[in-house]
């Protein structure tokens, strides 16, 4: 359903806000400070990471913090002690956080909904306490400091330049999910969101397709975490804490559930209003943060680009009929 | 080693008391608290606060403290909570993290992150002698009172009328209403006491734990991994398993120390892998 519709509109202005996004990535550093923009690139491709499992798979993981975290580490590790240039340092991060997600995702995809994301959230917990036990390889509380970033003898520390050595990275990553969520394998996710007995019934194993989902979406996450450590220079314990893990399902939301590119508005905006706060000497971000949260669980769920999408449809319907929103998590039950 | 384990046992009592409350929530609504390591902190910052501005000795705190936060619960479950139950579960997951967020961070830009001491209240300066070791006067409180406060909740559910309409409602909440049971009076009161629960556990922390706005955060993580090892949604195993894991945590920590933090979760996870609905878990709960 949801994906007919994207195709749909995809016909249509689908090429048209191709250009936009690319030009708008493009035009980014010169718009804003350099450094917000690549967080702003590295978060947009975690959401999107977290909505290829929440949107498209029906999952909410809460601990999608051990892979970009985790991630961070191997990749600050890799290029720290080996001297490679910086992309296979990613790439290692990347494969790290994806083999990290299959025994954390063979156990949590036994479960559902709700208890999933309490899972993963403990599990992605343990990471926590494992890097932050673990001193002599991670730093400790202080971290993993003075990530080189250089490719191939050419300095890239001026954050101008390097955005555009990492943002190839992140389209990469975009690309991938994208084609990921438009694949048959993709379309058998929305179905096993949409209804997991039938989709059993239909003889595809759920909880295979479950875990290659969030192998992937680890991997991808971890590309974006691995990028983010390279491009500060560091890897710290905040990247494995569970606000982490909250933050990128925020971002999620805000743009809009299902909507794969909702995330970068929200990566957009979370950024630069974390950003502003920070410079404006207020360090105690939660409570804007959290007000956000209850805001948009509370009266936004569809999110930015959601709301966007909704509005065209119900101009569209007007002409022709049927169809209903897609809206996966609504009116399940009646009230208690 | 024996004083080990009775370590582990007081550890335990704290995970047992909020995963008691989060279970209760849980049943009753079908809500999974994040914030309830929140209000366990507000209730150790509560008895501070009481202490600190108005005087209030330890055995006041642990009187007043706990009904006022579970009001506080109340409150927020007639506002919030209850517009967003009828949705995906995960709606109220995310609605109470970023609660948590607020007063956590709220009580930092009050108190700092630095840790508040709270004495002990002096009846329980002292240590007992119990047999084969002494012990703390206060933590043999603290064990004997979670474990009295755990078995009048598990009375009060398998005894009362109220605890039969309760476990009825958490079970087969159709059935109970098409009995002529009005089980949305109920909601409203057990979140609330679900809460009060956890500021219980915080005013008992305060004189022996580090009292700082993140002392709830880490916990309750860990209180989830142990309401998963005991079975969701089950009231008994929640107990059940905060004293077993405290209590196991504790012995690997004598003889694995490295291992201290992340027993549970291999605890958890050997769980998962054996029983996915937990312990003491029914198999429908989850699927």
């Amino acid at each position: 359903m949801i994906l007919s519709r994207l195709a749909r509109s995809g016909g249509r202005s689908g090429p048209l806000l191709l250009a936009i996004g690319l030009v708008a990535a493009l035009a980014l550093p010169w718009m804003i400070y350099p450094p917000v923009a690549l967080d702003i690139a590295c978060w947009a491709l975690f959401a999107a990471a977290v909505d290829l499992l929440l949107g498209f798979t029906g999952l909410l993981s809460f601990g999608h913090a051990a892979f970009w975290g985790g991630s961070a580490y191997c990749t600050g590790l890799i290029a720290l002690h080996s001297g490679l240039p910086f992309p296979v340092a990613i790439v290692g991060g990347a494969a790290f956080a994806a083999l990290l997600a299959v025994p954390i995702g063979y156990l949590s995809v036994r479960l559902t909904g709700i208890y999933f994301a309490m899972v993963t959230l403990a599990f992605a917990q343990m990471v926590y306490f494992i890097a932050n036990q673990w001193r002599d390889v991670t730093g400790g509380e202080n971290g993993l400091q003075g990530i080189p970033r250089e490719l191939f003898g050419v300095d890239l520390s001026e954050p101008f330049y390097f955005y555009y050595a990492g943002l190839p990275f992140v389209l990469a990553g975009l690309f991938a999910a994208w084609r990921i969520v438009r694949s048959p394998f993709g379309r058998v996710l929305v179905s096993i969101r949409d209804n997991p007995a039938r989709t059993r019934a239909l003889g595809y194993p759920v909880d295979r397709y479950k875990l290659l989902a969030f192998v992937l979406s680890a991997g991808l996450s971890g590309l974006a975490g691995g990028l983010f450590a390279i491009g500060h220079g560091f890897a710290s314990l905040e990247g494995v804490y569970w606000t982490t893990s909250g933050q990128a399902v925020m971002m999620v939301i805000l743009g809009g559930i299902g909507t794969l590119w909702g995330g970068t508005i929200g990566a957009a905006l979370v950024v630069q209003l974390q950003d502003y706060l920070a410079t404006a000497g207020f360090q105690e971000t939660g409570i804007v943060t959290g007000l956000i949260f209850i805001v948009i669980v509370l009266l936004f769920r569809r999110g930015i680009w959601g709301t966007a999408r909704h509005l065209l449809d119900v101009r569209g319907r007007a002409a022709s009929s049927g169809d209903t929103a897609p809206e996966p998590k609504e009116a399940v039950d009646t009230p208690a | 080693m024996l004083q080990q384990a009775f370590n582990g046992l007081v550890g335990g009592a704290f995970y047992a008391l909020l995963a008691l409350g989060l279970a209760v929530i849980f049943g009753m609504l079908g809500v999974v608290n994040l914030s309830h390591g929140a209000f366990y902190m507000l209730g150790a910052f509560g008895a501070f606060i009481a202490l600190d501005s108005f005087g209030l000795n330890f055995w006041l705190s642990l009187v007043l403290v706990p009904p006022l936060l579970g009001l506080a619960g109340v409150v927020l479950e007639r506002l919030f909570v209850r517009r967003l139950t009828p949705l995906d579960p995960l709606y109220n997951f995310l609605f109470t993290f970023g609660l948590a967020l607020i007063l956590q961070d709220l009580v930092k830009r009050q108190y700092g992150v630095n840790s508040q001491q709270y004495p002990r209240p002096s009846q329980l300066d002292g240590t007992v002698d119990l047999g084969l070791f002494t012990y703390p006067a206060y933590q043999v409180f603290v064990l004997g009172v979670s474990a009295l406060t755990c078995l009048a909740v598990w009375l009060v559910l398998t005894r009362s009328r109220v605890g039969m309409i309760v476990r009825a409602a958490t079970e087969r909440p159709e059935l109970t209403r098409a009995l002529g049971i009005d089980v949305g009076r109920w909601v409203t009161p057990v979140f609330g006491f679900g809460i009060a629960l956890a500021a219980f556990a915080g005013v008992l922390a305060a004189p022996m734990r580090a009292v700082n706005p993140l002392m709830g955060s880490d916990l309750i993580i860990t209180v989830f991994a142990v309401v998963v090892i005991g079975g969701l949604g089950s009231v008994f195993g929640s107990v059940a398993a905060g004293f077993a894991v405290g209590l196991v945590s504790a012995l690997g920590n004598l003889y694995i120390p490295s291992l201290s933090q992340t027993l549970v979760f291999i605890l958890m996870a050997a769980v998962l892998l054996w029983r996915p609905a937990g312990l003491f878990g029914r198999e429908e709960a989850f699927r």
